[in-house]
């Protein structure tokens, strides 16, 4: 290559001229910088300097309102409370020590605080204030606003708190906010520049946290001309913050209240469902805890305090608390049987109180047996042996495959953070988790909804919504966004034969309203509402064979945390369901005595729109219902409505 | 190809090759360099750390680069080009998998003592390659399609790597780079016509199809591509660097603030102000006179390659020089467009003055091969 070619000249003088053409196109692009950089130093100059020396411009961030929360009535459940707070901006200060000095005059400023105050002041850029005085006097914001030209920088506005009116009744559902944690700031997916204003607060449980992105609204901004103290000189120009839109949940704020005190005293959930429409109309956690607390000013003890209960308070059990559905979880068994074919609804099986399998002896609850049995009254009385049997016959797979039509195993749709799947067990996860081969008794255990099955209140509502309807039931906890209510679809009919739900149906009728169903306390006297549901008892520990030999402990006798959960399901009124509801009690006892009239004094609240008249109870239970209705610490009396049905005690 | 006498003895071949070093340019380099350093040592508030002391060493360990590169023989330089453009190609698809990330692209390769930047290498690779490619091909076949085809694919590849890091600035830069020393070399105008057309039409076709049925790209890209050409539609983002850059070079004036007396940078005001936006604080500080004797030391820089590109009578070594120079002329007009707010913010930092040890290494590399050119090549 370093030879000369013949055709050597002729490309030299084609490169001299393309390296011609090059530099005058590089001449050209310097032109064009070079009478920038004049336009900017030079034409422009005394403005740009202007700015730069005397004037500053400066951006403000305009905060948006945060959307309110109402409930189905218009009620509201999150709303904003103005509030003044004392600010001062970065640049404009000129010497921020000294202005702090000055303020402390006016407003208390202790010395600890006020170096922390002046290092946030330095390290913050220039468009985002500190905010000095959180909660402001009207006295100390007028007194900074005579004091305005000694205080550079400094500035009272009006902002907004976040208030909860109903406390603690929805604080696991709405949830609350808090301050904008590290992580969410360097979120590479939000880069809202809201998340560096140092009061700000965004959403950390419940819907506050879900739909957090919408509430919050968009942020505006200012362009100011400042001078060198601070004063605004002339306006620029204004981007005007969108205000987050308001947001209309599905509960009734009254419901939850009666639910709330219904289930107090209890360590419980309950949920309430339209089963038309998905519509959840009361979704409880109790204990509970009051947000309003927990979104402004919570000490670390009362913090810590919160955490560290046994009975967490914090904790949302309807969707969050899994526990075993014990016999709540029969009518899924029973639909796999009879959808397999492997038992009609009028065979007898013969419960001795208990049924051999793989060399174990697997018991059922009544100790005696219940004698023959067939479906209505596996249900109705809630054998366990009868579903040990159909669960040897018809195999885990089949009932897997049944449980997720139902939602158990499956995470609900459902727009809350933290949403627990459950679990149902099958070959594979139990080889996977527990490195285990899966055993016959597996199946049993997991026949009567025990073993390694854990559902969660919402899942238990769910599942029975869509038995009481055959159809893909989805529960809904937002009604109406920017206002616009959202549309009721029908929901698509589930694959599950009718005949078969319907037997289904009248097992679950003949708990509540046969004199030997196990809830048959918790019936209606009303005719138009008959509840159909079950009963759940669900262990918490193992029973030893010595135990049985020497007599099974009380459940009252045992420790709290060893005692059994109590579950209720049911529908309502039988012949065209309107209702679910769900009440979980943790180691509330048995199911029947324990979570039923909950779950039946929830229900009866949907359909009578406020406390439950006492003649729709059966006579012998109306004196001890008037008590525990009397006794109830209710808000107030939900506003009357001219609508029949309404009635009070 | 070179008039020294390699069988001479080393002491004398040395003197001759250093007799030959163009030190005209070596002195705007080194000039360059402490301006640099200087423009470092003002934005950290008077200080050699964070920036100046570090700069200032790798500007000793860039010259010594320039001159081991200077001296090696060309010839050496040009058998080792093909695995040299296989390896950096190499090092870019190995970012694409361990490079870490920094404000959302991957550019770096950490190599445990020092981070590597494989694009800034990149470009110099490039213009080895197309120059050591165009020095084999006979010149009536330089603009048969066929022959057009093979060093496009050499400029896209790189392009294409470097623009899915992302870091399009820096991708455009290699594929403005490559289309210089390919017009350079003579491809026919008219390629360069239909590309530029086919690019137009490209983009204009994205654009207008925005709102319409045949939308091309979402929403939210649609979003990201306006505030990339007004930044003033984000003023907390990109629209902030803009407006506070231009405020700072205004406020510099003829004269300039004098040196440390830059509020603009000193307050803060000015983000990445050691790295991209360093010019700015340059502006603010001397003002307009010597910015543009600034900018007059790299227009002679690029003089002396031209000259020497000239006349050199190997064409390797030819289009080696232009290419170089070209790519250091177009980086620098690439930085002051953009923090005057001329084109959007790329991430195209300042030849020899931004704080940043890839970008100078590769820079000194760079010159080292011009200078081996002034030295080495036979001249006319």
């Amino acid at each position: 290559m370093f030879s000369m070619r013949p055709e050597i000249n002729l490309g030299r003088r084609n490169l001299s001229r393309r390296a011609f053409v090059l530099g005058t196109a590089q001449l050209g692009a310097l032109a064009v910088i070079s009478s920038r950089l004049y336009y900017l130093h030079v034409t422009e100059s005394e403005a740009l300097a202007d700015l730069s020396e005397r004037n500053r411009i400066s951006i403000r961030l305009l905060i948006p309102e945060r959307g309110l929360i109402v409930d189905r009535n218009g009620t509201l459940l999150a709303a904003n409370e103005k509030q003044y707070r004392i600010l001062m901006a970065g640049a404009e200060i000129g010497d921020a020590a000294a202005t702090l000095e000055k303020l402390s005059r006016i407003v208390p400023l202790p010395p600890e605080n006020r170096a922390k105050l002046l290092q946030d002041i330095s390290t913050r850029r220039e468009h985002i204030p500190t905010v000095i005085v959180e909660e402001a006097s009207w006295e100390q914001v007028a007194s900074v606003s005579v004091n305005a030209p000694s205080l550079p920088g400094v500035e009272a506005v009006v902002g907004d708190r976040r208030i909860y009116p109903m406390g603690a009744d929805l604080a696991h559902l709405v949830g609350y906010v808090g301050r904008v944690s590290s992580k969410e700031m360097n979120d590479p997916l939000s880069r809202d520049p809201l998340l560096q204003v140092p009061d700000f607060r965004v959403g950390k449980t419940g819907v506050e946290r879900h739909l957090d992105k919408t509430l919050r609204g968009r942020a505006g901004h200012r362009r100011i001309e400042v001078n060198a103290s601070g004063r605004v000189m002339r306006k620029l120009g204004v981007t005007g913050a969108q205000h987050g839109p308001s947001l209309q949940l599905t509960v009734d704020s009254w419901h939850q209240n009666f639910a709330a005190a219904r289930l107090s005293g209890e360590t419980a959930s309950g949920v309430v469902m339209n089963v038309q429409n998905g519509d959840i109309l009361a979704m409880v956690s109790v204990p509970s805890f009051d947000p309003n607390k927990l979104a402004s000013k919570i000490s670390q003890e009362e913090f810590d305090q919160l955490l560290n209960d046994e009975r967490r308070p914090l904790f949302n059990r309807p969707t969050q608390g899994i526990y075993p559905p014990g016999s709540t979880f029969k009518m899924i068994t029973a639909l796999a049987a009879l959808e397999s074919g492997v038992v009609t609804p009028d065979e007898v099986i013969t419960c001795t109180g208990s049924l051999e399998a793989a060399d174990r002896l697997f018991h059922c609850w009544k100790s005696g047996g219940h004698g023959e049995v067939d479906l209505q009254t596996s249900l109705s009385q809630s054998c366990d042996v009868y579903y040990y049997e159909l669960g040897q016959r018809v195999g885990i797979e089949k009932i897997n495959k049944v449980a997720r039509r139902f939602g158990i195993g499956e995470r609900p749709q459902f727009p809350m953070p933290s949403l627990s799947s459950g679990l149902f067990p099958t070959r594979d996860w139990k080889l996977l988790q527990h490195g285990q081969q899966w055993v016959i008794g597996d199946t049993l255990n997991a026949a009567i909804g025990q073993g390694f099955v854990l559902a969660s209140a919402l899942q238990l509502t769910i599942m029975t919504a869509r038995i009481a309807t055959g159809r893909q039931v989805e529960p809904r906890l937002v009604l109406a966004q920017h206002g616009q209510r959202v549309t009721d679809e029908p929901f698509k009919p589930l694959p599950v034969a009718d005949t078969h739900l319907d037997l289904i149906r009248a097992g679950m009728v003949s708990v509540v309203n046969q004199p030997l169903g196990t809830a048959y306390m918790s019936r209606t006297a009303d005719e138009s509402f008959i509840i159909a549901g079950k009963t759940g008892t669900s262990q918490v520990r193992a029973i030893s064979s010595r135990e049985r030999t020497s007599g099974i402990i009380r459940n009252e006798d045992l420790p709290f945390e060893k005692r059994d959960h109590a579950l209720f399901c049911c529908y309502a009124p039988s012949h065209a369901p309107r209702y679910a509801a769900t009440v979980i009690v943790e180691h509330g006892g048995s199911g029947s005595a324990k979570a039923a009239p909950l779950a039946r004094d929830l229900i009866m609240w949907a359909q009578y729109g406020g406390i439950p008249p006492l003649q729709m109870y059966p006579s012998e239970v109306r004196d001890e219902v008037r008590e525990q209705l009397l006794n109830l610490k209710l808000r107030g009396i939900p506003p009357a409505e001219p609508t029949t049905g309404r009635q009070r005690v | 190809m070179t008039f020294i006498d390699e069988k001479l003895s080393p002491g004398v071949v040395l003197t001759h090759k250093l007799s030959r070093i163009n030190w005209l340019l070596i002195a705007l380099i080194a000039t360059l360099c402490i301006v640099g350093a200087l423009a470092l040592y003002s934005v950290a508030g008077g200080s050699f750390e964070p920036w100046a002391f570090p700069q200032i060493m790798r500007i000793l360990v860039g010259f010594v680069i320039l001159f081991i590169v200077a001296l090696i023989p060309l010839r050496i330089w040009f058998s080792i080009v093909v695995p040299f453009y296989v390896a950096v190609v190499g090092l870019l698809v190995l970012n694409a998998f361990i490079g870490v990330s920094a404000k959302g692209a991957q550019r770096w390769i950490d190599f445990g003592l020092i981070n590597f930047q494989p694009s800034e290498v990149a470009k110099i690779a490039l213009i080895m390659a197309l120059a050591t490619y165009y020095s084999l091909l006979p010149k009536t076949k330089v603009s048969h399609p066929v022959w057009v085809a093979l060093p496009a694919a050499l400029v896209l590849l790189p392009f294409l790597l470097v623009a899915s890091q992302p870091d399009l600035g820096t991708g455009i830069l290699i594929m403005l780079v490559g289309g210089i020393v390919m017009f350079l070399a003579g491809v026919h105008y008219l390629y360069f016509a239909v590309v530029i057309l086919a690019v137009i039409g490209v983009v204009a076709t994205v654009l207008l199809s925005q709102g319409t049925a045949w939308q091309i790209l979402q929403d939210y890209q649609y979003d990201r591509i306006n505030t990339f050409f007004d930044p003033s539609l984000d003023p907390f983002g990109a629209g902030y660097h803009i407006i506070q850059s231009k405020i700072a070079i205004g406020s510099g004036g003829l004269h300039g603030r004098g040196f440390l007396q830059g509020t603009q940078s000193q307050l803060d005001f000015l983000p990445e102000k050691h790295t991209d936006f360093v010019f700015t604080t340059l502006a603010e500080e001397f003002g307009l006179i010597w910015c543009m004797i600034l900018l007059t030391f790299f227009v002679i820089i690029v003089l002396i390659c031209s000259i020497a590109a000239l006349r050199c009578k190997d064409r390797f070594g030819s289009l080696l020089v232009l290419g170089i120079s070209s790519l250091v002329f177009l980086t620098v007009t690439t930085n002051v467009a953009m923090i005057t707010g001329l084109i959007p913010v790329v991430g195209i930092p300042l030849p020899l003055i931004s704080y940043g040890g890839s970008s100078m290494m590769a820079l000194m590399f760079g010159f080292g091969l011009v200078q081996n050119v002034i030295i080495h090549a036979e001249r006319y």
